[in-house]
C-alpha cells in the first residue's frame, strides 16, 4: 500500500480480561495480511510503538468502572472517526456489572485489606452510556471471524453483516439437536447469535454470553425452565452472568430469585 | 546529590494496565514499583452465593489469555471439597487441554511480545519484515495450541466444555486425529523456535530466587502435586496459607503475595523448570542442553528459552496423550455437593494459580480466595527492576527504561489477572 494512506486502527482497554483484544491476535492466519492493509497505530497489548491519533477505527474493550476511565473514554471518542465496542464488558457492562446488584463498598472489603487505596465506581457501565458508539459487537468473548467482518466493513464503509437473531437459528444451521427437548435448560432461545451455538454442540445449555437477542421473550423461556425443574434462584443466576444489566436480562432476573 | 525519577506510564506488550516508577538517588536505586492501575475486579465477591457448577464459567473471565488455568484450579478445588477424584482419561483430557493453553499462551509471548525486545523491534508484526519465517512459525504454533483448546473446550477463549467432575462432552479418537497431525508439525516448529531464541544475546544477570512450583511424583506438573520451593517448602496444596500471605499495597490494585518467612518468591517457567527438570523426558532435557540451559536457570531474560522449551514439552505431551487416548464411558464423574472447604492449585503458563472455596451444603459458594500467578511475582518483579536498573544506571534514560520494561516482560505478566507500556518522564535534581 506504499504511497496510499492506510486506514489507522487503535485498540483500547478498560475493565476487562483482555480476551476480546486477544481475538485479534488469535487471527493467526490473517494478522500479517491485515497489518499490510491497515496501520495498527495503537495496540499496547501487542506493540510498544504508539502512534498519536486521530484514528479511523477504534476498537474498545472493557467497561467503565472508574471516574478516570469515564474521562478517558471521552478522549478516545474525540480521537476516533468510528468507535466499535468489542465484547460484553464494553457493550453491556460485562461481569463487572454484577456489582450493580450489590453494595460495592462491601465488594471492596471482601477483596482488599485496605479499602481506602481502592477507587472504583458503584457501577460497571457499557461504553454507550458515556459516548456515542458506531457499532457494538457482542460476546464474552467475541467471535474473531465477526471481528474481521466488522473491521472489513468499517474500512470500506458498509454495514457489518452480523445477524441479531437467536442462538436457536445457529443450532438449526449446525444440525444440533435441541438440548431443551432433552431436558437441559438453555438460554439459546433468548440469546443473541454469533458464537456459532457452541454450548448445545457440547451437550450443555447456552449460558447467554452473547446477551439478549432483539425482542427476546424471556418470560416464556423462564416458564419453560421452571417446567424443566429450574428453581427461581437457578433462573436468576443464569440471567445474571456476563450481560446481567441489559434491560431484558435484568428485568427477567428481578422476577425470580430466592 | 543527584536524584531522579524514571516513570513508565503505560506498559506495552503485557496483558493489562500497569506503569513503572523508579526513584534514583546518589547513584543508587532508591525504590522500584510496578504500579498496577488495572481497575479493581471483584471476582471473589461476585462468587459468593453462586453455584459450584457455574464457577468454571465465571472464573474463566478473570483472564482471556489463560482461562483454562482458572477453570482447572476451580474444578480441582470443587472436587476436593466434595471428596471426588477424577482420574483416567478424564484426567488425561485435562492435561491435554492445558497443553493447548501452554502452547498458545507461550507462543504468543515468545514470538509476538518478548522476542521483539531482543531483536530491537516494537512488535511482532514489524519484526515479521525481517524474521517472517519465525513469526509465521510462531503464529502457526499458537494456532495449533488454539486448535486443541477449541476442540476440547469448544472455543479458544473462555472454553465452555470444562465442568466440575470432567467435561460436558468428550471427543472421539477420530476427532483428535487431525489435531495430532498438526501437533506433529507444531513440535518441529517449536524445536526451531527454541533453537532460534537460544541464539539471542542475553544480559548477564542472575538473581538467587526462591523458586515455587508444583511437583508431582511422575510428571512435569500441570494439575496436581505438592507445592515445593528451592529452599525448604514442601506442602500440600491445602496448606498454602500456612506459608504464603497476601498484602495490600497502596500502589497496586493487585495484592502482593509473599512468603511469610522470607518475602519475595518466583513462580512460572523458570521455577517450574528448575524444580522439575528431572521430570522432563530425556529428549526435552537434551534439547535444553543444546539450547545452553543447565538444569537451573536464574537469568530471567533467558525465560524466553525456557518458555520455548516448555512449548516443545507441551507438544510432545499432547502427542503422547492423544496416542494413548480411549474415550471414557462417562464425560463427567457425578458430584454430590456438601458443606466444606476445597483447595486447588494448577500450573498456569505464568505459574501457580491457587484457589480456595468454602461451600454451603447445597454447593453454593460462601467464600472464595483466588491467588493469580502475577500477584505472586509482583514483589519479585520489583526486586528484579531494582537490580536491573542498578546495573545500567550509568547509561541513558532510554536504556534504563528499555531494560526495565524488558525486565517486566520477562515475566509475561498478566496484569488483568491480578497492565500496557510507556512514556518516560525523567526528573533530575
Amino acid at each position: 500500500m506504499a504511497g496510499s494512506r492506510r486506514p489507522r486502527l487503535a485498540v483500547w482497554k478498560f475493565a476487562s480480561c483482555d480476551g476480546c483484544q486477544l481475538s485479534l491476535l488469535d487471527c493467526e492466519d490473517e494478522l500479517l495480511a491485515l497489518a499490510e492493509v491497515i496501520d495498527i497505530a495503537k495496540f499496547p497489548e501487542a506493540s510498544s510503538a504508539f502512534e498519536a491519533g486521530p484514528y479511523d477505527l477504534s476498537l474498545v474493550e472493557g467497561s467503565i468502572t472508574t471516574a478516570h476511565d469515564a474521562e478517558r473514554i471521552r478522549e478516545v471518542r474525540r480521537q476516533s472517526r468510528h468507535l466499535v465496542t468489542i465484547g460484553a464488558c464494553a457493550t453491556a457492562g460485562g461481569i463487572q456489572a454484577l456489582r450493580d446488584f450489590a453494595d460495592v463498598d462491601d465488594f471492596v472489603a471482601v477483596v482488599y485489606a485496605s479499602p481506602q487505596y481502592i477507587q472504583t465506581l458503584a457501577t460497571s457501565t457499557p461504553i454507550s452510556a458515556h459516548v456515542p458508539v458506531d457499532f457494538e459487537l457482542r460476546g464474552c468473548p467475541i467471535n474473531k471471524m465477526q471481528l474481521l467482518e466488522v473491521i472489513s466493513a468499517f474500512l470500506v464503509g458498509r454495514k457489518p453483516a452480523v445477524a441479531a437473531h437467536s442462538v436457536c437459528i445457529e443450532c438449526k444451521r449446525r444440525g444440533t439437536v435441541c438440548v431443551m427437548v432433552q431436558g437441559v435448560p438453555c438460554l439459546g432461545p433468548v440469546t443473541h447469535a454469533g458464537c456459532g451455538a457452541i454450548c448445545p454442540a457440547y451437550r450443555r445449555g447456552c449460558y447467554g454470553c452473547y446477551g439478549p437477542m432483539e425482542t427476546p421473550n424471556t418470560a416464556a423461556l423462564a416458564r419453560e425452565w421452571q417446567a424443566l425443574g429450574a428453581s427461581p434462584r437457578d433462573i436468576q443466576r443464569a440471567l445474571r452472568t456476563f450481560n446481567a444489566t441489559t434491560e431484558a436480562f435484568r428485568k427477567e432476573s428481578e422476577a425470580h430469585g430466592d | 546529590m543527584a536524584t531522579k525519577t524514571v516513570h513508565v506510564d503505560y506498559l506495552a506488550r503485557v496483558e493489562g494496565e500497569g506503569a513503572l516508577d523508579l526513584q534514583i538517588a546518589d547513584g543508587r536505586v532508591a525504590s522500584a514499583q510496578l504500579r498496577i492501575f488495572e481497575p479493581p475486579r471483584f471476582f471473589e465477591a461476585f462468587l459468593r452465593g453462586r453455584g459450584y457448577a457455574e464457577t468454571p464459567d465465571i472464573v474463566a473471565r478473570i483472564c482471556g489469555i489463560c482461562p483454562i488455568a482458572y477453570q482447572m484450579s476451580a474444578v480441582h478445588a470443587i472436587e476436593h471439597a466434595f471428596g471426588v477424584q477424577v482420574g483416567g482419561q478424564l484426567r488425561a483430557l485435562r492435561r491435554l487441554i492445558y497443553c493447548g493453553e501452554w502452547i498458545e499462551s507461550h507462543a504468543l509471548h515468545v514470538v509476538m511480545l518478548h522476542a521483539p525486545d531482543f531483536l530491537g523491534f516494537p512488535d511482532g508484526i514489524q519484526m515479521a519484515r525481517e524474521h517472517g519465517d519465525m513469526v509465521r512459525d510462531g503464529l502457526a504454533l499458537k494456532k495449533a495450541g488454539n486448535e486443541l483448546m477449541a476442540l476440547l473446550g469448544g472455543r479458544e477463549i473462555h472454553p465452555v466444555n470444562v465442568r466440575p467432575g470432567g467435561f460436558y462432552r468428550v471427543p472421539s479418537r477420530a476427532e483428535l486425529a487431525p489435531v495430532g497431525e498438526s501437533l506433529k508439525r507444531a513440535r518441529d516448529r517449536a524445536v526451531g523456535l527454541l533453537r532460534w531464541v537460544a541464539t539471542f544475546t542475553f544480559p548477564e544477570f542472575e538473581r538467587d530466587y526462591e523458586f515455587v512450583a508444583l511437583r508431582h511424583p511422575g510428571e512435569y506438573p500441570f494439575n496436581e502435586g505438592r507445592i515445593v520451593s528451592s529452599r525448604d517448602i514442601d506442602i500440600a496444596i491445602a496448606d498454602y496459607e500456612t506459608e504464603f500471605e497476601e498484602r495490600h499495597v497502596a500502589h497496586s490494585t493487585a495484592l502482593h503475595s509473599l512468603l511469610k518467612r522470607r518475602g519475595a518468591y518466583l513462580v512460572g517457567p523458570l521455577a517450574r523448570y528448575a524444580l522439575n527438570f528431572d521430570r522432563l523426558p530425556a529428549s526435552v532435557q537434551q534439547l535444553a542442553r543444546e539450547a545452553g540451559l543447565g538444569p537451573v536457570c536464574r537469568n530471567p531474560f533467558r525465560s524466553i528459552v525456557v518458555r520455548a522449551l516448555e512449548i516443545v514439552y507441551a507438544c510432545e505431551e499432547a502427542l503422547r496423550l492423544i496416542a494413548d487416548y480411549e474415550p471414557p464411558a462417562l464425560a463427567a464423574v457425578p458430584l454430590e455437593p456438601r458443606a466444606g472447604n476445597g483447595f486447588g492449585c494448577t500450573e498456569a503458563p505464568r505459574g501457580i494459580c491457587w484457589h480456595r472455596y468454602d461451600f454451603e451444603a447445597d454447593g453454593s459458594i460462601r467464600a472464595a480466595r483466588i491467588v493469580p500467578p502475577t500477584a505472586q511475582n509482583q514483589p519479585s518483579i520489583e526486586a528484579d527492576l531494582a537490580a536491573v536498573a542498578e546495573s545500567v544506571l550509568d547509561q541513558s534514560d532510554e536504556v534504563i527504561r528499555d531494560r526495565c520494561e524488558q525486565s517486566i516482560r520477562n515475566y509475561d505478566p498478566c496484569i488483568s489477572c491480578s497492565a500496557h507500556f510507556l512514556k518516560l518522564a525523567v526528573q533530575r535534581t
